[in-house]
């Protein structure tokens, strides 16, 4: 019971507390492209949950056994103990996300035509959207164990798609409002975002 | 394009935050103290710089099925050489920045430059376009930055603006400018005041 109450307190604080978009900016720029259309962007959030939750275990993985001081010892060669290749990090987390979508997608194509059509052209926009390797990097920042990573990438892909889809309602209402010319677009956005945020904030403190 | 719209365009006019929505991310998470702004402004002007002038010289040999990989390749090896000379040099802000340096490869600036100017101008060209985009970049960050730590804070640069007589008199810093829906407000406002200075609207 314990472990799953952990589990149960990591998932809300970064579904709600810290939620990735609205407390740490991530994935600003699809968030205000796409979240014109409610359906959109139910869409782009269940593909962002779905290759969140693939890649931030697989990063951990690599991380942990290929990349970190003396990751390597455990393929038992001698001299391989010292070996730091923490410096990659960066250019190998953007390679597997690069490769996990690639691959996510004809993995789809193949199995699941529905599912595809219906993700498909989210896919390639997920490769460069910061709420996929910000995740990642902050697993590594934060040492999650492989559980904690598990549950961090699904809940924090959750939290993202959360936001983007309550946005997408607001902005859908927004059309009927008689907004100040200079306002529009990214201006009343970025406010209706702060207000969002603020009401998020109310979340925290809260303990499971 | 003459060499000056090249340069000045993306400053005010096509401002790369406020006009074309690119790289907000960062944009809001570094600026609540401006000293993290600066670091994070000229990190992004030395990747956005090389990134668009060594893609440029590059672009001929590219295959185009291909691309968006070997953007990123080149984008994420000149994040590294940055987030390293960081840590060397200016850990304890390196700390304050976090993910963020390492959050600069997925800048939607620098992919948005790349495909969108440095694939078709010459590398002298596109180093300028690199250069003027990121000093776009720059200004709003400063900008959001110094509001929100005067308000935030009471402070710039970490020195006290704002004399002990006034907070005697019942004044007290803003706390919310410090958290993020302080960011996304005074972007928000800042962006309507750039709209409304340049006339160009949307619906």
């Amino acid at each position: 019971m314990e472990v799953l109450e952990h589990y149960l307190s990591l998932a809300t604080k970064a579904m709600f507390i810290e939620n990735i978009l609205l407390s740490y900016f991530l994935g600003m720029c699809s968030f205000l492209a796409v979240s014109k259309k409610v359906e959109t962007s139910i869409g782009l959030g269940l593909a962002v949950i779905f290759v969140n939750g693939i890649t931030v275990p697989t990063n951990w993985v690599i991380k942990n056994y290929l990349l970190n001081p003396g990751a390597l010892s455990w393929l038992g060669i001698p001299g391989l103990e010292s070996v730091d290749l923490s410096f990659l990090t960066f250019i190998t987390f953007i390679a597997t996300i690069a490769a996990m979508v690639q691959l996510v997608e004809m993995i789809m194509d193949k199995f699941s035509p529905k599912l595809y059509n219906a993700l498909g052209i989210f896919l390639p926009l997920i490769a460069v959207n910061c709420a996929i390797l910000g995740a990642s990097l902050f697993m590594d920042e934060r040492g999650y164990t492989f559980g904690e990573t598990c549950v961090f990438g699904v809940s924090a892909g959750a939290g993202w798609a959360l936001a983007m889809i309550t946005m997408a309602a607001i902005r859908y209402r927004l059309k009927y409002s008689n907004v100040p010319a200079g306002l529009r677009g990214i201006g009343i956005t970025m406010i209706l975002t702060g207000l969002i945020s603020m009401a998020y904030l109310s979340f925290s403190g809260i303990n499971l | 394009m003459s060499n000056k719209n090249i340069f000045s365009d993306p400053l005010i006019n096509n401002n790369p935050v406020t006009k074309q929505i690119l790289g907000i991310c960062s944009a809001l998470a570094v600026t609540v103290k401006l000293e993290t702004a600066l670091v994070m402004s000229i990190s992004l002007t030395l990747v956005l710089a090389c990134s668009n002038f060594l893609i440029s010289l590059l672009r001929t040999m590219i295959p185009s099925k291909v691309r968006i990989i070997i953007q990123l390749t080149i984008i994420a090896s000149l994040v590294i050489l940055i987030d390293q000379v960081l840590k060397a040099y200016m850990y304890d802000i390196s700390k304050q920045l976090s993910v963020f340096v390492g959050l600069i490869i997925t800048n939607c600036i620098v992919m948005g430059r790349a495909e969108a100017f440095a694939m078709q101008n010459n590398p002298i060209d596109s180093f300028k376009d690199g250069v003027g985009n990121a000093f776009g970049y720059s200004i709003i960050l400063i900008l959001v930055s110094i509001f929100r730590e005067i308000l935030g804070s009471g402070s710039l640069m970490g020195i006290s603006l704002i004399p002990q007589s006034i907070y005697d008199m019942g004044y007290v810093n803003n706390g919310l400018m410090l958290l993020a829906p302080g960011a996304f407000i005074v972007l928000g406002l800042i962006a309507w005041v750039q709209r409304t200075v340049t006339g160009v609207t949307e619906d």
